[in-house]
């Protein structure tokens, strides 16, 4: 079986985010960055596939050189080769161009099943793989917890997430593309052995102006401006410390809310 | 110009979120000088096309097949794509609810028009509008702004429009048919089941405690654990705690998880993302510990300690313990 993982590299949960000099992102530098959250779990699902069918792993992302990092994880973890379209300025800012370009890349692969993300941890749009899909012809399924592939059949069966603890099974014929929600099963960690054998593992770069496709026809959106919310601060915040701040907690809760 | 409202539907009631986009798109056509019209696809759904229809509309363009009594995202968009080529609308909003997320990028593609998802708001600016939505974990906000030609897609965050403001009126019932004979169809529905069902039920606690990712690993659950016990209350989880298989499935409050409405709801290391919200924000008295000033948690919460709950919950565990004897 082959599968494909589309992993995008995004700054880090933990790092603290300051707006840009244009304002219309988040700065660059002093960041550090991750995989996706939702794509280290589907990169954890097809590395698990691969183990129960056969087959091969590949990572493929859009990005600048740094997003390097990142496939190296993957393939630290055992995916076994990985794509890095470059972009270094980046210029695509759109799901529709990178869905487009990533469209691109694959039609010079052989796959059964491309995975992304449900949503991106940074622009978070939740396009990217249904518009892949699209692009390809392929159908799809999203926001996915749990898959079951039939090699003979040539079908997949996905459990769809609904809304408050309901689900859907939908059964797709392959190729197809699926979207993939956290948590779909518990992401493993690279060993030693994994870290060594990722450095001498295929990472082929691919420069954007080597694809031959055609942007200039699709859809544009533009972000104008990103801001930190206006806290509109509604909690009363008690202050001091731990003890005197819990002391006050009780009382308030006890008294003026009366909920103890 | 023309705005349209997709009204989605389930178990012959009309979707609460789409009500919510139908009021948004009300107030929007009202700006802009537009005419709004409301569209429902499916099967059988007259009685609710009515319903909509004594709402301050145009119109309700009613698209009954047999091929739509059940979502198909290869028939729905077919059926959308026809009557978007053939009215032209400027806009057509939707809710940003689960069977959208799975539809909407498959229609912007399909008509090649651009599409802005999860928005919590919109600005009017000259004659044209920018939409407001949430970025990089729910941290930033974003003005978005469509630059190709109509239609947009707008899909709306579940929650970001009070249908209080839903105006009565009353419109005609137009039908509308589309041809879906070449559709072929590739996926196949199998069972639908509600997993949570006839465990953990939370609907009915009137204290619970609940924490998030800031608890960092299970071995750390104990402190919450003690802080349950001395109050009598139920232990829940934002997503990620129980991704992590910290704790079950069916302690998962959100969109994705269960609501609840007790008489407290402490929130521990929970950032108060839209998602986890949803299904909590009903609470009669919130408490939010958090180590980070600026969560979003805090908008929402009644009491808030910015603080790290390593110190705080404790704290809280000891002085309740001593209050008891
Ligand atoms: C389709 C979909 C459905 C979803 N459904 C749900 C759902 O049903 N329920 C749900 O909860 N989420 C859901 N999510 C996920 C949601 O978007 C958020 O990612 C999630 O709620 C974040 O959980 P969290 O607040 O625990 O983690 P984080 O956002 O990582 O927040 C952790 C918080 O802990 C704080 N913290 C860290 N250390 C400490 C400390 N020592 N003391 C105090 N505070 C500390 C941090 O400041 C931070 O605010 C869904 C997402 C999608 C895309
Ligand atoms: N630049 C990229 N490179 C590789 N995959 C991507 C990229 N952008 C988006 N994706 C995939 O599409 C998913 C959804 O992204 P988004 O539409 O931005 O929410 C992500 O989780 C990834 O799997």
């Amino acid at each position: 079986m082959k599968l494909v993982t589309c992993l995008k590299e995004v700054p880090a949960r933990d790092t603290r985010y300051e707006i840009n000099a244009q304002g219309t992102g988040i700065r660059d530098s002093d960041l550090t960055f991750e995989i996706s959250e939702c794509d280290e779990y589907s990169l954890e699902e097809s590395l698990r596939l691969r183990e129960k069918h056969g087959g091969e792993v590949i990572i493929l992302t859009l990005g600048p050189q740094r997003a390097e990092k990142s496939i190296r994880k993957g393939l630290a973890m055992g995916a076994d080769r990985g794509i890095l379209v470059k972009d270094e300025e980046g210029k695509l800012t759109t799901p529709h161009a990178v869905a487009k370009v990533l469209a691109e890349v694959l039609k010079q692969e052989e796959y059964d099943l491309i995975l992304t993300g449900t949503q991106s941890d940074d622009w978070s749009y939740a396009q990217t793989g249904v518009l892949l899909a699209e692009f390809l012809g392929l159908p799809h399924a999203t926001i996915v917890m749990e898959i079951g592939v039939d090699p003979a059949q040539k079908t997949v069966k996905a459990l769809r997430e609904m809304e408050s603890g309901w689900f859907q099974r939908v059964e797709l014929p392959m190729p197809a593309v699926l979207t993939i929600q956290a948590g779909i099963s518990q992401i493993r960690y690279a060993s030693l052995k994994g870290i060594m054998q990722a450095k001498k593992k295929e990472l082929r770069n691919i420069e954007l102006s080597e694809l031959k496709v055609d942007l200039s026809s699709l859809p544009e959106i533009e972000v104008l401006k990103v801001y930190f919310p206006e806290a509109e601060k509604k909690a009363e915040i008690l202050q001091g410390a731990p003890e005197t701040v819990v002391e006050e907690l009780v009382e308030r809760l006890r008294k003026e809310a009366k909920v103890l | 110009m023309k705005i349209y409202v997709l009204i989605d539907h389930g178990n012959g009631e009309i979707r609460v979120p789409s009500l919510e986009s139908l009021t948004l798109g009300q107030r929007m056509a009202e700006e802009a000088g537009c005419s709004l019209h409301a569209l429902l696809l499916g099967h059988k759904i007259q009685p609710l096309a009515e319903r909509i229809a004594s709402q301050k509309v145009e119109s309700v363009l009613l698209v009954e097949d047999q091929k739509l009594a059940d979502y198909d995202p290869d028939v729905y968009c077919q059926a959308l794509s026809q009557i978007l080529t053939e009215d032209q609308p400027y806009l057509l909003l939707m809710a940003h609810i689960y069977q959208n997320i799975d539809l909407a990028p498959k229609l912007a593609a399909v008509i090649s028009k651009g599409l802005v998802t999860d928005c919590i708001g919109y600005r009017k600016e000259a004659d044209s509008f920018i939409f407001v939505r949430q970025m990089f974990r729910n941290r930033l906000n974003a003005e978005v702004q469509i630059r190709s030609e109509h239609p947009w897609i707008v899909t709306m965050q579940v929650g970001a429009t009070s249908v209080d403001d839903l105006t009565e009126g009353s419109a005609q019932v137009v039908e509308r048919s589309v041809d879906l004979s070449a559709v072929e169809l590739r996926r196949k529905p199998l069972e639908a089941f509600e997993a949570t069902k006839g465990k953990v039920d939370l609907s009915q606690a009137e204290l619970i405690v609940a924490v998030g990712r800031g608890i960092k690993k299970a071995e750390n659950l104990k402190i919450i654990e003690e802080l349950a016990e001395v109050l009598g209350a139920e232990i829940a989880a934002s997503r990620p705690v129980v991704d992590s298989e910290w704790l079950t499935r069916d302690r998962q409050i959100g969109s994705s998880g269960q609501t609840v409405t007790p008489r407290l709801y402490v929130a521990c290391g929970i950032s108060g993302a839209i998602q986890h919200i949803v299904g909590m924000k009903n609470s009669d008295c919130i408490v939010a510990i958090n180590t980070d000033p600026n969560a979003p948690i805090f908008n929402i919460a009644t009491y808030g300690i910015v603080g790290d709950l390593f110190e705080i919950v404790p704290a809280l565990t000891k002085k309740l313990q001593e209050a008891k004897g």
